[in-house]
């Protein structure tokens, strides 16, 4: 049994995660409207939980392979904050020097294959770095990212069966928000995850994403299991998106009472409220720190240099030169 | 004095148009139905026609251009939108080894009367995966058209033609041309797939183009009369089949050429149609022919690069200067 010190200290770094994510979140959503990020993002505020409690399971060396609303899966994964809002705000000393921009935010160090704009296309990025764990005989295991709507796509299809037929190291994280776009995901889903595993042989875990703790330690027997060898898992986590599919949305395809229920279900108040109890005024602390931290990092992205044509080009290849 | 009407109305009013005409016409795409669409060109056409025949589809682009040269096969002449370019990765083997083939491989007994619409092209800041125009990949494959219009006029023409063809087209819709406005159809200005159409005379070198780029053609043109250059503007508007006796004629009166596109470089249209004229115009040309297209890498996120990367008026400036010093 985890002591009570762990416990406590457990649910003040899901806090922290869960917070920064909000935070960073609510903090692009204004930069966007401010018109100081280009392109489009798609939030995850509302869905928090879940990259904070997978990432919280995770060992160094461990690889996620995440989609287009990916600012959360790259956050608990440890991107720094600079490299992040330099990016999303296409600046040189982004993550990706500006040439992805929030679709697109990867950082290979920390094991984070990066966000995708293709829905389905990070479940076999994850397959096979999993296939890669697996050759090199490591004991890491890979974590695919994916939304409800993204089951519509053959490719997760042939990735479950592949995945099931090998026994790779990986964690299938299907984010099920109800939205595919701008479209209802009953309207798109023949049938529910569970029986999609079922089918493939997979082993199925549906919980709240709502709550962090509850992914984590989802996430960790999951992830024990795999590590055992027992094959792929896939885990299913119910969340709710607070915002439109991209910020800036209308959303006049979904009444103003659905967001007020969506809202409700709030991954932030969860984490804040348990860690309040264990230890009065922590919340706070910890959310004054994340906002300093966002702040200086935004500051930073706002200093940073413009990407260059040549030096982009030159990355087309290995090696090229300008012609 | 004609009205005016957006690019991405004009698309409308012809799939309206051909959906009344005809039954077997049906739309199908990722929220292109309750929504209208991701640039709200179906916009009003589930109210018009219902849900039989304007059909949402989930997130599934192989199986939903794959069933679109089924049902063509089969009668129906479905218009089916794949949201950015981009995406047609995930179908493209229900359009190269589908419905290229049908006809030719099927002893000239099947077709697959299909059409596929899709934007292309950046400056939205939409990244690598969401601005590239991967049109050459489309005109390189016998049994495909394609085409791209520049105005709202001829996006209507060229959209009824397209539905009304024998063969599956491809039909690529700019981005940057969805907000501009243009002089409304008139029924007998009709458009044939294939046919170039001059937007400039002029008589020192040859400005051929086609989709968004048009306008900076044009622009282009302008500035060089300016410098007393005279530049003679041809909106192709179909890449395969394209208007090779428009471009030769023309070609034979300027004596110089200069191919516009906003995808890259290297082995882009403008590669073939460059060679065409080397080996049939080459006595008509007084200078080597010029490309202006994007660079040979993927499309950049971060607008100072987004800026640089993709062709504008300036750069279609220089490629005349060289080709007329
Ligand atoms: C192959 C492909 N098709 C369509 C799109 C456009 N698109 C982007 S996100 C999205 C909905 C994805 O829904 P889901 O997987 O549930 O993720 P959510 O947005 O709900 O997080 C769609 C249709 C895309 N980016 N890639
Ligand atoms: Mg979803």
């Amino acid at each position: 049994m985890a002591s009570e010190v762990e416990n406590a200290e457990r649910t003040r770094a899901l806090f922290r995660a869960v917070c920064l994510i909000r935070r960073v979140e609510e903090r692009l959503e204004r930069l966007f409207a401010d018109g100081e990020i280009p392109g489009f993002i798609h939030l995850s505020i509302g869905q928090e939980g879940v990259a904070a409690g997978v990432a919280s399971a995770l060992r160094e060396g461990d690889t996620v392979a995440s989609n287009h609303r990916g600012h959360g899966h790259a956050l608990a994964q440890g991107v720094a904050l600079k490299p992040f809002f330099a990016e999303v705000m296409g600046r040189d000393e982004g993550a990706c020097r500006g040439r992805g921009g929030s679709m697109h935010v990867a950082d290979i160090s920390r094991g984070m294959l990066g966000a995708n704009g293709i829905v389905g296309a990070g479940a076999p990025l994850a397959l096979g770095s999993a296939l890669a764990h697996q050759v090199k005989n490591s004991a890491n295991i890979a974590v695919a990212y994916f939304g409800d709507g993204a089951v519509a796509e053959g490719v997760i299809h042939e990735c479950l069966n592949l995945a099931a037929l090998w026994r790779l190291p990986v964690l299938f994280v299907c984010e099920n928000n109800g939205w595919s776009e701008f479209s209802r995901a009953d309207a798109v889903l023949a049938v529910d995850l569970e029986k999609f595993a079922a089918a493939y042989g997979i082993a199925f875990t549906c919980v709240l994403g709502e709550d962090a703790e509850t992914v984590a330690s989802a996430a960790e027997t999951c992830l024990a299991d795999i590590r055992s060898g027992a094959g792929p898992a896939l885990l299913e986590c119910r969340t709710e998106r607070h915002r439109g599919h991209f910020a800036g949305d209308s959303q006049s395809y979904r009444g103003a009472e659905d967001v007020e229920r969506a809202e409700v279900v709030d991954p932030f108040a969860v984490m804040r409220t348990r860690l309040e109890r264990l230890d009065p005024g922590e919340a706070a602390r910890i959310d004054a720190e994340v906002a300093a931290e966002i702040e200086a990092a935004v500051a930073y992205a706002r200093a940073a240099s413009p990407s260059e044509l040549e030096a982009a080009y030159n990355d087309v290849y290995a090696r090229s030169a300008l012609s | 004095m004609s009205s005016e009407i957006k690019f991405g109305r004009a698309i409308n009013q012809a799939l309206r148009e051909c959906m009344a005409a005809d039954d077997a016409v049906i739309v199908i795409g990722e929220d292109i139905a309750g929504a209208g669409g991701s640039f709200g060109v179906t916009r009003g056409l589930l109210n018009e026609f219902g849900e039989h025949r304007v059909r949402d589809t989930p997130i599934s682009e192989a199986a939903i251009v794959g069933a679109a040269v089924g049902a063509a096969m089969c009668g129906l002449r479905p218009v089916v939108e794949i949201m950015f370019m981009d995406f047609v990765t995930l179908a493209m083997d229900a359009l190269v080894n589908q419905a290229a083939k049908m006809r030719f491989m099927f002893g000239g007994r099947a077709s697959a009367p299909l059409v596929l619409r899709t934007p292309h092209g950046g400056g939205l800041s939409a990244g690598p995966q969401h601005s590239q125009c991967l049109e050459a990949w489309f005109a390189h494959v016998p049994g495909l058209k394609t085409v791209c219009p520049s105005t709202p006029a001829d996006a209507y023409h060229l959209m009824k033609a397209a539905v009304a063809d024998p063969d599956p087209v491809i039909f690529i819709e700019n981005k940057s041309l969805y907000g501009a406005s243009g002089p409304a159809p008139q029924a007998e200005n009709a458009v044939a797939i294939g046919e170039a159409k001059t937007l400039r005379a002029g008589t020192d070198l040859t400005i051929l183009a086609y989709g968004a780029v048009c306008r900076d053609a044009l622009k282009a043109a302008e500035m060089l009369a300016s410098e007393g250059v005279s530049a003679e503007v041809i909106d192709l508007r179909s890449l395969q089949p394209w208007d090779k006796d428009a471009v030769l004629a023309s070609v034979a009166r300027t004596h110089r050429l200069v191919v516009v596109h906003e995808a890259v470089r290297d082995f882009g249209p403008a590669a073939e149609i460059c060679a065409h004229v080397a080996e049939f115009g080459f006595f008509d040309l007084d200078a080597p022919p010029e490309r202006v297209a994007a660079p040979f890498m993927p499309p950049p996120f971060a607008p100072d690069l987004e800026r640089v990367f993709r062709p504008n008026a300036e750069a279609i400036i220089e490629a005349a200067r060289r080709s007329v010093s």
